[in-house]
C-alpha cells in the first residue's frame, strides 16, 4: 500500500502541485470553462487562448483542488500549448485510458514524449476514487474549446 | 492535555461494546480499521444484523395486506418498531411516528406538505448556516414554486450560533423555524430549546433536524415541544433505508399526503380518493420492512447502553482528539463552539482534505473529506473542504492514536 501511494505522489506530482505552471488568468484569453468535482466542491477555471487555426496558443489555470487535481491542471497546461484542439482532444483521449488502467502500445504516437510525462498520473489507477481528480482540468479544458461554460466530473 | 487522559466513566467498557460491531475487527490495507466516519452513518451492531436476519428468514412478508399468519407477523414488527420510535422520542402517540427512507424525506415532507399548504408568496423560513443541504434544498424548492423567502440565522467564527440575530429574524412573517440540532460539519450542539421558546411565544412551529443530533443526546419531543423531529436510521447504528419524521398529530392531519399509492387510502374511486389519517396517509407503497426492524433492534441496543453515557464516553474521546491534533503543527480545528457533540473538522496546511484521506486510508482510517452537504458553511469560512472525523460510541484513544499517526504521515509525503 505504501508504495502504491508513494507512486501517486510522486517527487514530481507533489511539485506541481505545489508550484503550479501556468497558474493564472490570461486577459487575452479566447474561452474558459469551470471544472467542478461536486464530490469534494473543488473547482477549476481553465482558460485558453484559441487561434483562428484552432492552434492553442496559451492555457492557464486558476482554482483549488488536491494534490493530485492541480498538479494534473499544471501538466496539462504545459502539454497542450501549442497544439491543436483535434490534438489535445486525442491526448485527453490518451490520458483518460492511461488514468483508468486501459494501457496502449504509444511507441509510435506523434505525442510519445508527452504520454510519457503524463505517466506519471498513472499511479491514480490504484485509487479510482482519485481518478476525477486527475481528470478534472482536460474536462474543464475540452469544455473551454469546445464553447461549454462548464465540466463536471460527473 | 494529559495524553493518557482516563476516560471518565468506568463502567463504559468500549472495548465489550466494540466487539459487538463485527466490522471493526477487519483490517483495511493491513492496519486495523479505525472508523472516524460514524457522523455519515454509523456501522451496525450484531442485534441489529441479527434482527434483520431473522425477519428476513422467519417473519417476513409484506404488511397490512394478508391475513395469514406471516403477514401478520410482518406488520406487528414494523408497528412494533413504530412504537419503538414513539416510546425513544417520547412521542404523544405512535401515529405521530411516519417513517420515511432517511432525514432528507423527512424534511423534503414537511417542506412539500406543510409548506404548500400552509405558507404563500413572502413568508419565511428560518434555517442557520450550519444546514445539511437537506434542510436548505427543500426549502429552496419550495420558494422556487411558491415564492417563500430563506432567512439565515449566522454564526460566529468558532461555530456559535447568533441567538440575538435570531431573535431580529422571527417576525410575523417567520412561518417555520427550520434548524438542525447538531452541526454535521462543525460539531455545534445547537440550542434547540431555546430556538423553540421563541419560536413559539410568536406562534411559530419547529423543525428540528435530528440527524446527527439524536446520536448525540436524549430526545424527548415533547418537553422540546417540537413540532417535528426528522432523523435517519442508519447514523443511529441502524440500517440505511429508513428514517422518521415525527410530527404533532393535529399538524400532521392537517396535511395532505406526500405521494399516491396504496395503503395511505381510506377508499379509492375514479372521481375521488380519500386519505388515512397520519402515519398512513405519508406511508405509501411498501415501507421499509425489515428495516423498521433493524431500527427498532438498534434503538433497543442504544438503549441498553444509555444514550447519555454515550455522549459522555464521545465527549472524552473528543476532548482527547481535540487535543491531540491540535499539537500538530499546520492543523486547523473549524468549530469550537462551546458546546460540541463527538465532530471535528480540520485541515492541514499544504495538504489537501482529499490527500490526506487517500493518506491515511493506507493506515486503516476513516475519515470524510469534503464539504459534507454543507457548501454555504464551506464558503462562511472560505475553504472547499475539510477532513471530518466523526465519534461513534465505539471510538476509543487508540482510534484517535492511529489517526494522530496517519497525519504525521501524511504530512511527511507532502513535506
Amino acid at each position: 500500500m505504501d508504495d502504491m501511494l508513494r507512486e501517486l505522489y510522486q517527487e514530481v506530482i507533489l511539485d506541481h502541485g505545489k508550484n503550479p505552471r501556468n497558474f493564472r488568468h490570461p486577459e487575452d484569453a479566447t474561452c474558459e470553462a469551470d471544472g467542478n468535482n461536486p464530490l469534494c466542491g473543488d473547482r477549476l477555471t481553465v482558460y485558453a487562448k484559441v487561434g483562428e487555426d484552432q492552434m492553442i496558443e496559451d492555457v492557464a489555470f486558476e482554482g483549488r483542488g488536491c494534490a493530485i487535481s492541480v498538479a494534473s491542471a499544471s501538466m496539462m497546461t504545459d502539454i497542450a500549448k501549442g497544439k491543436s484542439v483535434a490534438q489535445v482532444h486525442d491526448l485527453f483521449d490518451k490520458f483518460h485510458k492511461l488514468c483508468t488502467g486501459e494501457e496502449e502500445d504509444i511507441s509510435s504516437d506523434e505525442f510519445a514524449d508527452d504520454i510519457e510525462k503524463l505517466k506519471v498520473m498513472s499511479g491514480v489507477r490504484q485509487f479510482p476514487m482519485r481518478v476525477k481528480c486527475a481528470t478534472l482540468a482536460w474536462h474543464a479544458m475540452n469544455a473551454a474549446v469546445t464553447g461549454d461554460a462548464e465540466a463536471t466530473t460527473e | 492535555m494529559d495524553a493518557t487522559l482516563p476516560i471518565t466513566d468506568e463502567a463504559y467498557d468500549v472495548e465489550t461494546i466494540r466487539r459487538d460491531f463485527p466490522i471493526l475487527s477487519e483490517e483495511i490495507n493491513g492496519h486495523p480499521l479505525a472508523f472516524l466516519d460514524s457522523g455519515a452513518s454509523a456501522q451496525k451492531p450484531e442485534a441489529v444484523l441479527q434482527r434483520m436476519d431473522q425477519v428476513y428468514r422467519h417473519e417476513y412478508a409484506n404488511v397490512h395486506r394478508g391475513a395469514y399468519s406471516l403477514s401478520m407477523a410482518s406488520t406487528d414488527h414494523y408497528e412494533n418498531a413504530r412504537k419503538t420510535v414513539a416510546r425513544y422520542l417520547n412521542a404523544a402517540s405512535d401515529d405521530e411516528i411516519i417513517f420515511t427512507r432517511n432525514a432528507t424525506s423527512s424534511v423534503n415532507l414537511v417542506a412539500h406538505c406543510y409548506g404548500r399548504k400552509f405558507m404563500s408568496v413572502g413568508d419565511e423560513v428560518i434555517i442557520t448556516h450550519m444546514e445539511h443541504h437537506a434542510n436548505i434544498v427543500p426549502w429552496q424548492l419550495l420558494r422556487d414554486a411558491i415564492g417563500i423567502e430563506l432567512k439565515v440565522i449566522p454564526i460566529d467564527d468558532a461555530g456559535n450560533l447568533l441567538m440575538d440575530r435570531y431573535e431580529e429574524l422571527l417576525s410575523p412573517k417567520t412561518k417555520l423555524v427550520s434548524v438542525t440540532q447538531v452541526s454535521n460539519v462543525l460539531g455545534t450542539i445547537v440550542p434547540v430549546e431555546e430556538i423553540i421558546r421563541l419560536a413559539k411565544a410568536q406562534d411559530v412551529p419547529v423543525l428540528i433536524d435530528g440527524a446527527q443530533g439524536i446520536v448525540h443526546s436524549k430526545v424527548d419531543v415533547q418537553e422540546l415541544d417540537a413540532d417535528f423531529y426528522a432523523f435517519t436510521g442508519h447514523k443511529l447504528y441502524g440500517p440505511s433505508g429508513i428514517g422518521v419524521l415525527y410530527g404533532k398529530k393535529d399538524l400532521l392531519n392537517s396535511m395532505p399526503p406526500y405521494e399516491g399509492g396504496g395503503d395511505m387510502i381510506d377508499r379509492v374511486t375514479f372521481e375521488k380518493t380519500t386519505y388515512r389519517e397520519s402515519p398512513a396517509r405519508f406511508e405509501a407503497g411498501t415501507p421499509a420492512i425489515v428495516e423498521s426492524a433493524g431500527l427498532a433492534a438498534a434503538i433497543d441496543y442504544v438503549e441498553s447502553i444509555g444514550i447519555e453515557r454515550i455522549a459522555a464516553h464521545e465527549k472524552a474521546v473528543l476532548d482527547y482528539a481535540t487535543a491531540q491534533l491540535s499539537a500538530i503543527d499546520g492543523l486547523t480545528i473549524y468549530g469550537n463552539a462551546q458546546n460540541k457533540a463527538g465532530i471535528i473538522s480540520f485541515t492541514i496546511d499544504d495538504v489537501h482534505p482529499h490527500d490526506i484521506s487517500t493518506i491515511i486510508d493506507s493506515r486503516g482510517v476513516a475519515v470524510r473529506a469534503g464539504h459534507h452537504c454543507a457548501q454555504p458553511l464551506m464558503d462562511r469560512f472560505n475553504i472547499a473542504a475539510t477532513a471530518r472525523a466523526s465519534l461513534g460510541m465505539y471510538n476509543n484513544k487508540a482510534d484517535i492514536d492511529q489517526l494522530v499517526d496517519a497525519l504525521n504521515y501524511a504530512k511527511d509525503i507532502f513535506s
